[in-house]
């Protein structure tokens, strides 16, 4: 990647101006933005615009987009609130250097599909709030379009009865061959599916009736794909796996080693 | 008090721990022209037109050269003694590029920036040629790899490249098709390993610079600083003595560097522009083109009797040297050689093998050397061997091993003077707890724990091949400089040879100096590479400080007007009768009035490989409603001879032991069908973390090789090949599931358990 | 672009191109104990500390850290002593050239985490890859380490 001019806006009009202009990009954490093969006009750093914030709001929690993985993964209030899923689905992700620069915004912002961030987030009802485009539920905006627009925090509610979250990898520190994180909500049990490996899909947002016939059911319908980590076939074996064990402790109210 | 035996300190473990500039990029001068080389993207291509006048007129660019400003005689890149076993198959650019990644283009500008900016401006025609990708496939394929008229191998070893063949041999003893007939269990399996890349954190990199008298100087991250002179010299058609190679301290090798991968870019860059050139290769180059391990396929034919006893051998391995033959012939030689001697008691045995050129990545030395790949065949064979017979596969083992002052057939008639393989064995399986623990045990969360074991051996160098010189010499200060030729790559040979001159010299480590090689001044060593340092490069130290001593005696002697014969040195004095002289004092008059220097030079070459030997045992949870394996305690029990270091040894044992068990688990390589490598970067090839890795606990188990410096054998290499065929076997007697091709994933155990 | 920042408790400034990376500044300023292991922010060799905190130099955009206080092992070679005493005691170092990203985690983890269980050390640095010793010398270095550290601060 080749960048020819910095900017680092210190309002999000600013930011929003100047990513309108299509060889310009907007920069996070920077961590996989810079193993992109691209010839970049402007990058836009928003470290300036104060979103590097995590704060309790409306019973839940507000994360700036400049957060990084790393103080979700160590955020007291977080970790009470959401029964340590945050850490859990965070740790391994690469290296503690690594998410001491990786943001929130970055993860959500980029769709990856082997996001755990994006997986957790889905789960728990996450919503994100763009500069210009609003706020909308991170499962909408997954779908929507690419727009050349600003995220500027995430979302998450509170009332989260018990969260599992369970994640299949080759190594330790490696991508997720599947990610699954479910959360027990007032509105009924809520499961995500991540790393398909296409990004994350709800396999239920309100789901009262759980049983391991409506577990399988639900599965029947979801896609999955084959990249270098596994075939389609082993991640749908698995996923009825990781999909139960998330769910017991979602359920359980308790994490769980495996 | 002793020196050999001791964890000393590394000598230079400070300077490194501190992060003191002292590897090859930190040395390289600032005026560098910044080296980039334009890559293949087709596995097989001849090149039609190549415009680089764009690329040359760029701002910074300071050349460009392409196949038509390279020189024009084929050579090898495999650092081995010459005349190298090797074919002469290469040119630094090629109008024929042999797979992805197989250099187009040489740019050097004043900085990176410039260096890219000019790669990308360089406009390449390819008449791009339907490729062969897979070996089994290669051995007599329409395609070749090598058509060319000038290909040639400069010894017999069975290579033609009309055929794609690199190597073929086949080597036997007894009637093995007779006895196996006659045994009660035939077991016969294939098994495949993986072109494992070394991963060395410090990526294959050499600056180059015109010295003061016109002579090209090569500072370079190599194993092999003899032979890459020799290399460059075939490479750039210049003299070998027009050339100077420095090896400083080098942040790895495990074998990628005993392959000179780079240096000959910036070389030839400094004689075309007379500038200093470095070249830093990105990992992606590290991964894509590069000396990694030769996949094999291997065939294992294993007789036996209803009781146990092993009485036919058979082994054929089908080798893929990739696109270039470097360390081709040789590695395969290892797969056969390092593993049927275990069993050196069967009545007969045979070891064939092909080794095969295809559109591939070239393959090179990797820690273990062919004998990684064979042992994962031969000891998963035993292993099946065991459980067809329904015997504890350590009973069987036990009952066939090669015992201390056993003849091995195999590894062509040596005696195993020194072998506690016995002990090693009988170790490992107390230290595991092999008695309670196998075969299996389910705990209450569900998960399986299982036992595995494997043994190995290795050599301790070339036997009749490897040379090594040392010199000493003693300082007026009465201290020494030790000057070996053998490349410490990280692994402590200057610290474990300085121990050795200390106990020759009786003195402490610190007084002997020691540094790194420089072809012009250090004595001639063919390298760090056949776990050749310790036995072959020790042995000339404790040659070299014998003679020194004798001449320190004489000396002292001298001045104390008393017969050599009568004096004695204790590492401070010379002592006659009541009299002595202090080293110091002999020192000085030794550089005074045209004395004679106190300075001593010997070289070694063993005609024996004498083997070291181990027995390593794993225990693995399985998750197996997934398939997930993960090694939670790893044991060895290793015979290195005298161990001269027990810090270092332990090191190595540990550090070998996780890249084996990257190797059972985790490294996977991946290539497209147009023969692009996916797996190129430490995100898509992963080595183990410190959580992948379990406790691994290292013993030894001494032995004393009579042919050995203070009866040393070798440890750098016979590490590493244990994990995968005792992995291999825990897996199996945890869910029954044999996995034959590395890695062992968690979907190759489900599908293997008939869950997918 | 010329960008401004504290180097080891130095002021410096220096000029680079918008795309350089803190890796690039630092080698460039002579910090020549910060390398590079791999291009994709895995292997952990490039760590120094960006206000207080461990990152990976490779994936920092120099113009981001304008303003910052950058530390590298240069910068920190009394603290570093005792550390690199243990590792090296054990043999640990080997080839030496991912110790000093490992020096920094280590020291970062030291200030950060209150007597840390073997388990919380090998998370805190999971991202310090190491070829050579197969972790176990540097368990045993930097448990030996932490101990003597919390003795002589008591």
């Amino acid at each position: 990647m080749t960048i020819r001019e910095y900017a680092r806006p210190e309002t999000a009009e600013e930011a929003w101006q100047l990513c309108q202009k299509r060889q310009n990009v907007v920069m996070a954490g920077n961590m996989w933005l810079r193993m992109q093969r691209r010839a970049v006009g402007t990058a836009i750093d928003l470290s300036g615009l104060g979103l590097d914030f995590v704060r309790e709001r409306d019973g839940g929690f507000e994360l700036g987009a400049m957060a990084t993985l790393r103080e979700l993964e160590t955020h007291p209030g977080l970790e009470a609130a959401y029964a340590g899923a945050f850490a859990r689905a965070l740790s391994p992700i690469v290296g503690v250097q690594f998410r001491n620069t990786a943001t929130v915004g970055g993860s959500v912002f980029a769709r990856f599909g082997f996001s755990d961030v994006a997986t957790l987030l889905l789960a728990l009802d996450a919503r994100v709030r763009l500069y210009k485009g609003g706020e909308m539920p991170l499962e909408a905006f997954q779908r929507a379009p690419f727009a050349r627009d600003i995220l500027l925090s995430v979302f998450v509610p509170g009332g989260a009865q018990g969260v599992g979250y369970h994640a299949m990898r080759r190594s330790a520190t490696d991508f997720p061959v599947l990610a699954v994180a479910a959360a027990q909500t007032p509105g009924g049990l809520r499961v995500a599916v991540g790393a398909r490996p296409a990004r994350a899909q709800l396999l239920c947002a309100q789901e009262r009736e759980w049983s391991d016939a409506r577990r399988a059911e639900q599965l029947q319908g979801m896609a999955f794909g084959s990249n270098m980590r596994a075939t389609a076939d082993y991640r749908r074996a698995i996923a009825d796996v990781l999909v139960r064990r998330a769910v017991r402790d979602a359920m359980e109210g308790k994490q769980d080693a495996d | 008090m002793k020196q050999v035996g001791q964890g000393v300190r590394k000598k230079d473990a400070m300077a490194l721990l501190c992060g003191k500039p002292v590897y090859t990029q930190d040395l390289a001068p600032a005026e560098c022209l910044c080296v980039k080389l334009l890559r293949s993207p087709h596995a097989n291509a001849m090149i039609r037109q190549i415009d680089a006048s764009a690329a040359r007129r760029m701002p910074g660019v300071a050349c460009v050269l392409t196949h038509e400003d390279a020189p024009r005689s084929r050579f090898t890149l495999a650092g081995q003694t010459y005349p190298e076993p090797s074919p002469y198959d290469r040119l630094i650019l090629d109008r024929h590029v042999r797979h992805v990644g197989d250099p187009v283009a040489i740019v050097a500008a004043e900085s990176a920036r410039a260096a890219e900016a000019a790669l990308r401006r360089i406009r390449v025609q390819y008449e791009v040629l339907p490729a062969v990708l897979d070996a089994e496939q290669a051995l007599d394929h329409p395609v070749l790899v090598h058509p060319e008229d000038d290909w040639k191998a400069l010894c017999d070893v069975g290579a033609d490249n009309r055929r794609n063949l690199c190597a073929q041999e086949v080597v036997s003893q007894g009637d093995v098709e007779a006895e196996l007939a006659a045994c009660d269990v035939v077991v016969e399996r294939t098994y495949r390993t993986q072109a494992n890349q070394q991963c060395m954190m410090e990526t294959f990199r050499a600056y180059s610079y015109m010295d003061a008298y016109g002579r090209l100087n090569v500072v370079s991250s190599t194993q092999v600083p003899f032979h890459v002179r020799r290399i460059l010299a075939n490479a750039l058609e210049m003299k070998k003595s027009a050339i100077r190679v420095i090896k400083p301290r080098i942040g790895g090798g495990f074998g990628a560097k005993q392959t000179a991968v780079c240096e000959m870019y910036p070389a030839l860059v400094t004689v075309r522009t007379g500038r200093p050139a470095l070249l830093v290769f990105t990992r992606e180059e590290s991964m894509t083109a590069s000396s990694p391990r030769h996949p094999m396929t291997i065939r294992v034919r294993l007789g036996a009797t209803r009781a146990g006893d092993i009485r036919a051998m058979d082994m054929y391995p089908l080798s893929n040297t990739g696109a270039y033959g470097e360390h081709g012939p040789t590695t395969v030689g290892l797969s056969g050689h390092k593993s049927l001697p275990l069993y050196s008691r069967a009545n007969a045995f045979r070891f064939a093998y092909d080794v095969v050129y295809t559109n591939t990545m070239s393959s090179g030395a990797y820690r273990g050397y062919g004998a990684t790949q064979g042992l994962f065949a031969m000891e998963s064979a035993i292993n099946e061997l065991a459980h067809t017979l329904g015997m504890d596969p350590a009973a069987l083992r036990a009952r066939n091993m090669v015992r201390e002052g056993e003849q091995m057939p195999a590894y062509y008639g040596e005696t195993a003077q020194s072998c506690a393989l016995d002990r090693c064995l009988a170790r490992v399986q107390e230290m595991i707890g092999w008695a309670d623990k196998y075969p299996r045990r389910v705990l209450e969360n569900g998960h399986i724990r299982a036992v595995g074991l494997a043994l190995a051996m290795q050599g301790s160098g070339i036997s009749g091949v490897d040379t090594a010189a040392a010199s000493i010499r003693v300082g007026d200060d009465g201290t020494y400089n030790l000057m070996i030729g053998a490349t410490d790559m990280g692994t402590g040979c200057d610290t474990i040879l300085a121990q050795m001159a200390a106990d020759c010299l009786d003195c402490d480590v610190a007084d002997i100096a020691v540094s790194g090689v420089d072809t012009d001044q250090s004595p001639y060593d063919t390298g760090s590479y056949a776990s050749s340092t310790t036995y072959v490069t020790g042995m000339a130290v404790v040659k070299a400080c014998g003679l020194l001593r004798e001449k320190i005696v004489a000396a002292g002697a001298q001045l104390l007007g008393c017969a050599a014969e009568d004096a004695e040195f204790d590492g401070t004095c010379v002592r006659c009768g009541g009299e002595t002289v202090s080293l110091r004092d002999v020192a000085n008059r030794s550089l005074a009035a045209g004395a004679q220097e106190l300075f001593a030079s010997a070289s070694h070459g063993s005609p024996v490989s004498p083997p070291p030997f181990m027995a390593g045992a794993a225990e693995v949870d399985i998750d197996p409603e997934t398939g997930e394996v993960r090694v939670v305690d790893y044991c060895a029990a290793v015979d290195c001879g005298t161990v001269v270091n027990p810090n270092l040894a332990r090191v190595q044992t540990e550090g070998g032991i996780a890249q084996g068990i990257g190797m059972a688990l985790y490294e996977d390589v991946r290539m497209t069908d147009r023969g692009r490598m996916m797996s190129n970067s430490f995100m898509q090839y992963k080595i183990p973390t410190r959580l992948d890795v379990p406790s691994i606990r290292v013993e030894f188990e001494q032995s004393y090789e009579p042919t050995g410096p203070f009866g040393a054998k070798s440890i750098g290499e016979i590490v590493i090949n244990t994990p995968a065929p005792a992995i291999a076997d825990a897996v199996y007697n945890a869910v029954g599931v044999r996995v034959t091709d590395l890695p062992i994933t968690p979907e190759k155990v489900l599908r293997g358990m008939g869950r997918l | 672009m010329r960008i401004e920042l504290t180097l080891n408790g130095q002021r410096v400034c220096a000029d680079m191109p918008a795309d350089a990376t803190l890796y690039e500044l630092l080698r460039a300023q002579g910090m020549k104990s910060v390398k590079c292991g791999c291009e994709t922010t895995n292997c952990g060799l490039c760590t120094v500390h960006l206000n207080g905190r461990p990152v990976l130099s490779c994936s920092q955009l120099a113009a981001r850290c304008a303003g910052a206080e950058v530390v590298t092992l240069e910068g920190l070679q009394d603290e570093a002593q005792l550390l690199a005493q243990c590792l090296a005691d054990e043999g640990a170092e080997q080839c030496g050239f991912c110790s000093p990203g490992l020096v920094m985690n280590v020291l970062a983890m030291a200030h950060e985490l209150r007597s840390p269980t073997p388990e919380q050390v090998d998370r805190y640095l999971a991202g310090n890859l190491c070829r050579c010793t197969g972790y176990m010398s540097q368990r045993r270095a930097i448990a030996k380490y932490l101990k003597m550290r919390e003795e002589g601060a008591r």
